[in-house]
């Protein structure tokens, strides 16, 4: 009975939540005028109920947008952005409400069912809601059970992390309730200045994830946007901001395997982590935005800053991504290995197909002492695609000890797809030890014949080869990760052969 | 009707006739050996009955239990029982042969409407056979074939034919690179495969073979054709005078 009640109760709460977003849009119209001015500027923070301070903060990088280039230097190419023709705030409204399964997107079922996903989750993610009074029908049973389950799976985070003491919440209500850690951090990793995507984003972020870790405590469990409900519409300039103070620990997985439809073209996020002394944050990316269709039509531009800042002395952070969608990616999540002893990981796999365009890497700078850095790149391009690494890894003159191993492994599908790597070093001091090695490699025709001989088809075949290809990086996933990342390779190269 | 029949086959590679007017037929039960000098076309036949790419039929044909092989993929002539031992078997880093065997018995098994094995059932049996041919677990859990010697490639082909169950079983110089004590076990391994059901093609060009797995036929190919085809006694004729002499008998 006390299960019952507790069901009750968790879907009355849903109710109340799903109400509170009608008390966040009280300001008459749910999207700002298209275009980017100072007023739209002024929209967004009045619209996220944000202090002063914060508008101020915004203004400074909007300004300072104006005055900057966007920058040409990547392997990428396309038409150039008409930031005047677009929105750059929507009401982050419910998707539109299905009342069955059934009524889901065919195709997009589909997907689900090969990443392996349970409909009880396609029903989370897909939004259906139960209609009302309908209790009887099995249709409803699906959807009140997924609602429940995502429910309970978020309370009882919350419960376990109120009681570890990590704040875990959206950067727009930190903003509000943490402003001093805040305030203390934000901006401090990636400046406002840094870079033409960056500034951007800081001017017209709408949300993203908050995350502090106090001192001492291992976070006691993965946390994850997976089941953030409330995070559905934030993905245009989403801000990340993660800190980890002293002693403590935290993984955070971003990104959900479900298949990602979003009409905005222009994704400009910025991730930003800290971890003081001893302090370690794992962040794991797995990334299917939409790559475009099979003539390269459409698809979104993910230009991304990430940046990690090990400012305490041994500390940790490490990146993991397996980036597979996007038309264009242009992303280098990065470590600045200031505490002496701290050290820094970039796991990636980069997948691109059909006329996908990646421009990715890392840069590991290393400014403490004894700092060291560790780099695995699998690339792995189909189609028509281009796959670029981009790295570099410098040492400061006062960096000494410094350590660095790069390997960047590139495999190619087919032969009118491009890999390119583009390592940059940069050492300012003697005593630092950097090793670089790189391969390319293909899909051999024997490969796949011994596959399919075997009873395989061909792109069972490619995708074996290509996720043993890129095992050392899914080995660094977490566990429930790994497994849908897996899927997601073997989906994503569907059509690379043949 | 026989298992496999192969009639005037006559397949190109890259505008060069390799295979001229080539027949062949073998019935279930039977293990035929085909034997001839490097060049002559032996693996060439092979990888035209699994559905290599690359080569050009330009007349013939190749019937499977009485249904046109040439017209069917290579993945399905592979779930319809036809397998092939190669006599290069191929590395793949980071897919263990554990993987490996499961991914493509399950893709057979789906492909001829049959449940997956139960991973319980698929490790027992993966774990009898490997036993049986001497492969330590170990090697189970390596990426397929990389860093494998010769040798444990050669069992790693056994292995495989051994799970897949198939009704035809094509051996390309599953001898080459074999030291004697290694040619035991894997001619062991095949033996034990033989039945009533089950046709095998062993493909060599070293007579010793014949000593480990006695064929029911024998054939002597030369120049992209079966020169002669006879019993036992063949080999002995081989072993006396070599390959020269058949070259010209057609
Ligand atoms: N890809 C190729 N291109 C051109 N000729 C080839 C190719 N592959 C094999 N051949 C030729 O075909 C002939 C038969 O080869 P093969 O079937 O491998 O013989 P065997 O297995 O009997 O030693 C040889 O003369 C070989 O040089
Ligand atoms: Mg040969």
């Amino acid at each position: 009975m006390v299960a019952v009640q507790e069901t009750v109760e968790r879907v009355r709460r849903i109710d109340v939540d799903q109400y509170r977003y009608g008390f966040e849009t009280l300001i008459e119209s749910d999207k700002a005028p298209k275009g980017l001015s100072e007023d739209t500027v002024r929209f967004i923070s009045a619209k996220k109920n944000e202090p002063a301070w914060m508008l101020e903060w915004r203004l400074e990088a909007y300004r300072r947008w104006l005055t900057m280039t966007e920058p040409t230097w990547a392997r990428v190419d396309y038409p150039k952005i008409d930031y005047q023709d677009i929105y750059y705030y929507a009401a982050p409204k419910p998707k539109k409400t299905l009342s069955s399964i059934d009524e889901i997107d065919p195709e997009i079922l589909k997907t689900y069912e090969k990443l392996g996903i349970p409909l009880r989750e396609v029903a989370i993610l897909e939004g259906v809601e139960p209609p009302p009074g309908g209790e009887q029908t099995p249709n409803r049973k699906i959807a009140v059970d997924a609602v429940f389950d995502s429910v309970s799976v978020a309370t009882t985070f919350q419960k376990e992390l109120k009681a570890a003491g990590v704040i875990f919440m959206p950067i727009s209500e930190a903003i509000r309730e943490h402003p001093e850690l805040v305030q203390k951090y934000l901006g401090t990793v990636v400046p406002t200045s840094d870079n033409y995507f960056a500034t951007l984003n800081s001017a017209v972020f709408s949300d993203g994830s908050f995350v502090y870790v106090p001192p001492g405590v291992r976070c006691p469990m993965e946390l994850s946007t997976y089941f953030r409900i409330n995070e559905r519409n934030t993905g245009q300039f989403e801000r990340t901001l993660i800190i980890a103070d002293k002693g403590s620990y935290v993984s955070y997985l971003e990104g959900c395997t479900a298949p990602q439809r979003d009409e905005n073209q222009l994704h400009a996020a910025v991730v930003e982590l800290v971890t003081l002394d001893d302090a370690e944050i794992k962040y794991s990316t797995v990334q299917n935005w939409y790559p475009g269709n099979s003539e390269g039509k459409g698809g979104i531009y993910n230009f991304v800053t990430k940046r990690g800042d090990c400012r305490g002395r041994n500390s940790k952070i490490s990146w993991t991504q397996v980036e597979t969608g996007s038309a264009i990616t242009w992303k280098y999540p990065s470590c600045i290995l200031r505490g002496d002893n701290s050290s820094g990981e970039f796991y990636s796999i980069a997948i691109s197909n059909g006329f996908q365009q990646v421009d990715s890497g890392t840069k590991m700078i290393h400014l403490g002492k004894n700092t060291s850095s560790r780099i695995i790149s699998k690339g792995i391009a189909a189609g028509k695609s281009q796959n670029t690494y981009r790295g570099l890894v410098s040492a400061h003159r006062k960096a000494t000890g410094a350590r660095n191993y790069t390997a960047c492994d590139s495999l190619l599908i087919g032969d009118k797809c491009g890999a390119h790597t583009v390592p940059y070093v940069e050492a300012k001091n003697s005593s630092a030890t950097f090793e670089h090695e790189a391969t390319t490699s293909k899909i051999s025709e024997d490969v796949l014949f011994y596959c399919v001989q075997r009873g395989l088809s061909e792109q069972q075949a490619t995708g074996l080869v290509v996720n043993g290809f890129a095992k050392d990086v899914l080995q660094k996933l977490p566990m429930e990760f790994a497994v849908e990342a897996q899927k997601l390779i073997s989906i994503s190269l569907e059509g690379s052969v043949g | 009707m026989a298992l496999l029949e192969v009639r005037d086959l006559h397949v190109g590679i890259e505008g060069c006739e390799i295979l001229r007017g080539l027949d062949l037929a073998v019935n279930a039960g039977e293990v035929h050996a085909i034997m001839g000098p490097n060049g002559s076309g032996k693996s060439t036949l092979s990888h035209v009955i699994s559905g290599k790419p690359g080569y050009q039929v330009s007349a013939g044909q190749i019937l499977f239990n009485g249904e046109d092989l040439l017209a069917m993929e290579a993945s399905e002539r592979a779930t319809r029982g036809v397998f092939l031992a190669f006599q290069y078997p191929v590395e793949i880093p980071g897919a263990t042969t554990m993987n490996f065997l499961r991914a493509a018995l399950n893709a057979q098994r789906k492909a001829r409407a049959q449940t997956e094995f139960s991973t319980p059932d698929f490790i027992k049996r993966v774990r009898e056979v490997a036993n049986s041919l001497n492969i330590p677990q170990g090697m189970l859990k390596r990426g397929l074939n990389v860093g494998f010697s010769g040798g444990e490639k050669k069992r790693n082909e056994i292995l495989q034919m051994a799970l897949l169950e198939p009704s035809l079983c094509i051996l390309d110089e599953i001898d080459s690179g074999l030291d004697i004590d290694a040619l035991r076990i894997v001619a062991g391994g095949i033996n034990a495969l033989r039945s009533s059901e089950r046709a095998m093609i062993v493909i060599s060009h070293y007579r010793r073979l014949l000593d480990y797995i006695v064929p029911d036929v024998i054939h002597v190919m030369s120049k992209g054709q079966i020169r002669k085809s006879g019993g036992k006694e063949l080999a002995l004729e081989l072993e006396a005078c070599g390959y020269a002499q058949f070259e010209d008998a057609a």
